[in-house]
Formats: C-alpha cells, sequence, structure tokens
C-alpha cells in the first residue's frame, strides 16, 4: 500500500494500516497546552473523573500566552497551571522560558515519527521535523491527557512542490505567504500539506518550521516538511512519503522569482508581492511569535538594523522565541545590535501577537508584524491594521518608518 | 429534533475566532464574561439579541484560526444552541462537538434573520418554518454523533471511561 506521510504516520500509531478517510483510534506521543488552553483543559480533566495523566513524562504545560500576568485573573490561571503540574507530576514551563512549539522541539520533546497533540493551532509547526503535531482544543486535550488516545479522520493530503532558488533577502515567510494566497484560509481545511521540491529540501529546521507553523493559516490539520536535507542534533529515522502515494491535490511552484510577500488587513490570504504596499507609514513593528523569532531571524533583522536608528516615532518591539534563543543572541552580539538601533525586548512568549498584552496597537494605528495572524481585533484591538511580513521587512520597514524591503 | 427557534443570520464567510471572541477575553474560567463578549466585533448587539435557544447562522470556514475552545463556549454561554454553517474551520468544528454545541454543515439554504428554524442532528436537517422549506445538512461521522449523543467528550468519557 502506497502512503503519504501522514498515512504512515498515523498507521504507526494505531493497529492497522490506515488510508485517508478512514476514521482511527490513536495513541498519542505527547500532548501541550498553554496558559491560554489548560485551564479549561484542567477543568475538563477533572470532570472526566481524572486522577492521574496517562503518562506525566508526555504531558508538558506552557505559560506563555500572557506571560508574566498582566492582572489578577490570569495570575490565578497560572496558579492554578502549578498547581496542577505539582499534583500531576507533569512538566511545567513557567514564565520566560519561551513560545510551547519553540519549546517542545527545542527541548525533543517532539520527535520525528511522532504524533503530538498541542491546544494551540500552531501545533502542525512539529511537521518541520517529519512529526504529526495536531491543534486541538482544551477538551480534547483533557481527553488524551487522561486516555493517552485520541480519534481522528485521516485526512487527504494536498502535495506543493516548490522548486527554484529564492533571492537574498526572500524567505520561508514570503513563501508560505505566497502559498496562503494561492490556496486561501479555507483550501486546506480537514486536510493535510505536504512541502516537496529542491527549495524546501535546502531549508534550515527554523525556515522549515516556519512552513509548517502557518499550514495552519490554509485550515490544514497539520503541515508536514519532506525530511530530505532536516539537520538535527540527535539521531532519527526520516519518514517519507511513498513516491505513487495519492494526493488529492498537486501544485507546482517555481519561486526563483518571487519577491518579498505581505499579507494586508484584516486576513493572511490577503496577501501581495511588497510592491504593491511600499510606502505605507508603519507606527509599530513586532518581531515575534512561533513563525518568526528564532535565531536565524534575529540575524536576519540585526543585519538590516547594524549600525543604524529606528525611524523616528517608530516602536520595534521582539520577543525572542525562547530564553535559549535570546541567551544564543546574547552571546553573539545580535541582543546588543538591534537593541542599540532601538529596539524593546519583551519576555519570551506570544504576547503582542495574540493580543493579550505587552504591546497592543492603538486605534488606527498600522502594524508590521513577522506574526501568523492579521484578523481584525488579532492583536487585541480591532481598529488597528496589521500587516505580515518576513523578519527583515519588518526590521527594513522599522527603519524606513514604512513598508519597506531590505537594500540590495 | 430541537425546538423550533429564532436564526440570526450572518451571511459572511472566514468569521475567524478572533471576532468570535477576541484573545483579549479567552483568558478567564468565566462563561458570563465569554457570553458578553461573543461576536461583538461583529455585531456589538449579538449578545443582547440572542434568546436562549436560538440558532447561528454564517457562511464558509466558520471558526477559522486559533484552538481556543472560549469560541464554541462563548457561543453556547450566550444561549446559541446550534450553530449552521456552509462549512466549518477543523478545530472550531471539533471543540463545539466536545462541548456539546452542535454544529450543522449545510451548503444551500434560504434562512433569512427571524425565519423560524428546526433541526433534526440525527438525520441531518434543517427545516426552515417561515419559508417552509427543508435542507440537507452534511452527514456527521458516527464518532461525532456520539460524542453529541452523550452531550459532548466530557460525558462521553465519563460514561464509556475511554474512546470506543
Amino acid at each position: 500500500m502506497r502512503q503519504t506521510i501522514s498515512e504512515k504516520i498515523i498507521s504507526h500509531h494505531t493497529d492497522k494500516p490506515v488510508r485517508a478517510g478512514d476514521i482511527a483510534i490513536v495513541h498519542v506521543d505527547g500532548v501541550m497546552a498553554t496558559d491560554a488552553t489548560s485551564p479549561f483543559a484542567i477543568k475538563a480533566f477533572r470532570q472526566m473523573g481524572g486522577q492521574k495523566l496517562w503518562d506525566s513524562e508526555k504531558v508538558s504545560l506552557i505559560i506563555d500566552h500572557a506571560s508574566p500576568a498582566p492582572n489578577e485573573t490570569v495570575a490565578n490561571l497560572h496558579k492554578l497551571m502549578r498547581e496542577f503540574s505539582n499534583e500531576m507530576g507533569c512538566r511545567l514551563y513557567d514564565i520566560g522560558e519561551g513560545i510551547c512549539h519553540q519549546l517542545m522541539v527545542e527541548n525533543a520533546h517532539v520527535k520525528p515519527g511522532d504524533l503530538f497533540l498541542g491546544a494551540d493551532s500552531h501545533t502542525p509547526t512539529y511537521g518541520a521535523l517529519n512529526a504529526f503535531g495536531i491543534g486541538v482544543g482544551s477538551t480534547d486535550l483533557a481527553a488524551t491527557m487522561l486516555t493517552g488516545k485520541t480519534w481522528l479522520k485521516v485526512p487527504k493530503t494536498i502535495k506543493l512542490t516548490v522548486n527554484g532558488e529564492m533571492k537574498k533577502g526572500v524567505t520561508a515567510k514570503d513563501l508560505i505567504l505566497f502559498l496562503v494566497k494561492e490556496l486561501g484560509v479555507e483550501g486546506a481545511n480537514y486536510q493535510v500539506v505536504e512541502f516537496t521540491g529542491e527549495t524546501i529540501k535546502q531549508m534550515t529546521l527554523a525556515s522549515r518550521m516556519v512552513l509548517a507553523n502557518m499550514s495552519s493559516e490554509m485550515g490544514a490539520k497539520t503541515g508536514l516538511v519532506d525530511p530530505t536535507g532536516l539537520e538535527l542534533w540527535y539521531p532519527f529515522e526520516p519518514i517519507f512519503a511513498d513516491k505513487d502515494a495519492e494526493y488529492i491535490r498537486e501544485l507546482s511552484f517555481d519561486v526563483s522569482a518571487l519577491r518579498p510577500q505581505i499579507a494586508k488587513p484584516h486576513s493572511p490570504e490577503n496577501v501581495v508581492a511588497i510592491d504593491e504596499v511600499k510606502g505605507i507609514k508603519i507606527n509599530y513593528a513586532f518581531i515575534g511569535s512561533c513563525t518568526n523569532t528564532r535565531l536565524e531571524d534575529l540575524h536576519a533583522a540585526a543585519e538590516v538594523l547594524k549600525g543604524k536608528k529606528l525611524s523616528s516615532g517608530v516602536r520595534l518591539i521582539i520577543a525572542p522565541a525562547s530564553k535559549r534563543i535570546f541567551n544564543d543572541a546574547l552571546k553573539d552580539g545580535t541582543i546588543e545590535i538591534l537593541s542599540d538601533a532601538g529596539a524593546t525586548f519583551i519576555t519570551s512568549g506570544c504576547g503582542p501577537c495574540v493580543g493579550s498584552h505587552l504591546g497592543v496597537p492603538g486605534d488606527g494605528e498600522v502594524v508590521i508584524s513577522s506574526t501568523n495572524r492579521n484578523f481584525q481585533g488579532r492583536m487585541g484591538n480591532p481598529k488597528a491594521l496589521v500587516y505580515l511580513g518576513s523578519p527583515s521587512v519588518v526590521a527594513a520597514s522599522a527603519l524606513a518608518g514604512q513598508i519597506a524591503e531590505p537594500e540590495e | 429534533m430541537t425546538p423550533t427557534t429564532t436564526a440570526h443570520v450572518y451571511p459572511v464567510d472566514n468569521i475567524d475566532t478572533d471576532r468570535i471572541i477576541p484573545g483579549k477575553y479567552t483568558k478567564t474560567l468565566d462563561m458570563s464574561s465569554l457570553a458578553s463578549h461573543v461576536l461583538e466585533d461583529l455585531d456589538p448587539d449579538f449578545a443582547k439579541k440572542v434568546q436562549a435557544g436560538d440558532i447561528l447562522v454564517a457562511g464558509n470556514n466558520f471558526g477559522c484560526g486559533s484552538s481556543r475552545e472560549q469560541a464554541p463556549i462563548a457561543i453556547k454561554a450566550s444561549g446559541i444552541s446550534v450553530v449552521v454553517a456552509k462549512t466549518f474551520a477543523r478545530i472550531f468544528y471539533r471543540n463545539a462537538i466536545n462541548i456539546g454545541l452542535p454544529v450543522v454543515e449545510v451548503e444551500h439554504h434560504n434562512i433569512q434573520s427571524g425565519d423560524s428554524i428546526s433541526v433534526d442532528l440525527e438525520n441531518g436537517l434543517v427545516t426552515n418554518h417561515t419559508r417552509s422549506e427543508t435542507y440537507q445538512a452534511t452527514r456527521m461521522p458516527q464518532q461525532t454523533i456520539d460524542i453529541l449523543n452523550a452531550g459532548g467528550l466530557v460525558d462521553y468519557l465519563v460514561k464509556h471511561g475511554d474512546y470506543v
């Protein structure tokens, strides 16, 4: 039987080989939930009669969405998470450790071939690692915390083949914004996206994570990146799609002429080449989120901002994806370059991206952001206008005071 | 079969979870606070208009975006008993069923705000009593019908102890 990567990974987690369309009850390798989703998961777990976790080693709770607590309500939810993790003996990443998906990958809580559930919609990020990451809600997560299992419908797969060498200054973010436009925000609903092709095979893990992460913006159940060329710091058995695996749709792209891409308000599919929006004045630039604040992203921003100053009246906020990344960037001088240019660093976490705190825009303000969503109100104010782009474009725009691309 | 209640129609595609319940309001376990902000950026009067049991009707890809279960919870807490949409985003669809909020996919219908509607979940039929029309819904997988019949995933697991 010829299988897609999805069919292979799901088959490994149930008692029989599966095909797209089958309903399967699967064993799960690990779960995680954040401060946005843990409180309801803990409540549902108790209501289900949960006394202990199916495996406390495989459960991680992360305080990242509103971290540190901005008010007493959130402080009490964080307290609830700390008490639950103490009682159950599961892992807790407290404030400042980093963004959930970065922590799961960085600490190898999720590995190639795993089937992993996250109570966060960007759990597809793990597809960069050749793992099947599914975003679920709190009650689904609670059920897995109790049973170690979940049920799913084996999805059909869309194959995206990307070839061609991208120009300097064009990144995985530009590619995924372009692909979200091509497929649309519902283009892969109930389906999986597989990324392959020469362009993909040469990408770093961090860049692969950008692609897999934003497969969520196509509605995909997950996004799986061809593991050819994937380099990890531990040994692993890659899982490839069979040559004649069955796909619901196959699309090919040549990206050698791709320009930097920008998503305009208020949808991540509202994407244009940067040339159409250059010159739009900005108030606020943000580099952050599970999509784009890894070390290579901070390096890209530093390359643009080295020895320069932010445009007057523009604020640049940066939230590194984890404490480890912050420390690496501190040691190699990147933080100093960015700070000297005028950037403000905030706690590693999700805050501004989800509109929790630490950088909500004002009425009518224009934001350029390296995050994944620009739905109306996403950053905490429905009257703000949020544009999405790569970290280099965000940095170049902060420098110019308007949407701009890095100089050649 | 649900009782006959009033439809609130928003014929818009891609109503995302930030419009259903903005992220700034989600960090709470207080249902009434969630209900008071439901859909406020789409229709500031929504929460005031809804009577217990009413039906919400929307376009394609309803609930896209975040995995926040607060989205279906806020809708249910506002009094809505069923959501009818052309299609749903996948996480929202699962979350709604898991918390016991029926969601019904109907591609073709002629429901207008104020119409009297009832829904037959078992047979996937939506009846518009105002216009004397019946619309066919997409069939749900048995697994989801089982969870919905139990009242949601919590009650399903209390009853069965495991996935069956």
